[in-house]
């Protein structure tokens, strides 16, 4: 009996050990983030903020402004979008933790597509593609950002829609 | 013995962990509507699918209604009015997880009526709206 249980536990620690070599292996996987740091997640977050939308990067925003953002849910761009308090603290002290920098600011505007940032980050995007149907907004990150959705904005990702 | 007892425990365990916690059916959800409901209005009598339906397809004043996303066939994929995300069908025929959790069901109800009505939706108008989606069909 004791040399099963010997193997179990050996199980189990190799499962522990595979499980978070994967983990490391998709955060160094992302090679995009302007910061150069590996890019943060946390599932609620995921869950949470992706049911309408890309989940953005907490790196996109400073922490003054996503603490804005957090406080106002329930008017959120024009949507309800309130969470109960227990997720709504999770996810707020994950986007304040992994905020950037001043950078990102928006002089008080909320929209990371408004921030001097996102407009250097895109000023070769021609008014044609932001027009396009198949974009439709500057907040459609999947549109053009094949992998945005596992958090990688790299250029090497992008295809512009025709 | 390893394989024989442990693997088999460690698969009901990983089954068991990656069950969504509190899963409901959706006739259970509805039943709790039917108890918020009767609550409120002693002279209840039964939800509507056909007052569900209308209720589902019209706009109360707002910009939305909840087929503008949901489109007026639910069976459907639906897409999100102002980002434009893909929303999978809400009718339980089609999507078994709609209406499992109803945690997550109370909070799409808040946000959703909020957008479309401008207040929380009564026991009765929800439990219409549900009473429609579960006749709907493949």
């Amino acid at each position: 009996m004791k040399f099963e249980y010997r193997n179990f536990f050996c199980m189990l620690a190799s499962v522990a050990f595979l499980t978070g070599g994967m983990m490391s292996a998709a955060q160094a996987e992302d090679d995009d983030d302007d910061e150069h740091r590996p890019a943060a997640t946390n599932a609620k977050w995921q869950a949470e903020c992706s049911a309408c939308h890309v989940a953005y990067p907490p790196r996109l925003l400073p922490a003054e402004s996503w603490r804005a953002v957090m406080s106002v849910l329930d008017k959120h761009f024009g949507s309800d979008a309130s969470l109960d308090a227990p997720a709504a603290r999770e996810i707020g002290a994950f986007l304040n933790k992994n905020a950037g920098g001043s950078r990102h600011e928006s002089s008080g505007k909320l929209r990371i597509t408004e921030t001097r940032w996102f407009r250097h980050e895109h000023d070769e995007v021609s008014d044609r593609v932001w027009k396009s149907t198949k974009v439709k907004s500057p907040a459609n990150c999947t549109a053009c950002h094949m992998q945005a959705e596992r958090g990688n904005y790299s250029e090497h990702n992008i295809r512009i829609p025709r | 013995m390893f394989r024989k007892v442990v693997v088999p425990v460690l698969v009901l365990v990983a089954g068991f962990l990656s069950q969504p916690a509190l899963a409901e059916t959706p006739g259970e959800v509805l039943a709790t509507i039917k108890n918020d409901a009767q609550a409120a209005d002693p002279s209840f009598q039964g939800f509507s699918a056909a007052n569900g339906e209308k209720f589902f397809k019209q706009k109360h004043g707002n910009e939305w209604s909840c087929s503008s996303c949901h489109t007026e066939n639910p069976a459907t994929s639906g897409k999100h009015a102002r980002t434009g995300k893909i929303i999978q069908p809400l009718a339980p025929a089609v999507n078994a997880e709609r209406f499992t959790s109803p945690g997550k069901a109370a909070k799409w109800f808040k946000r959703n009526c909020n957008d479309v009505l401008d207040r929380v939706c009564t026991p009765r108008e929800k439990g219409d709206v549900l009473a429609y989606l579960l006749t709907i069909k493949k």
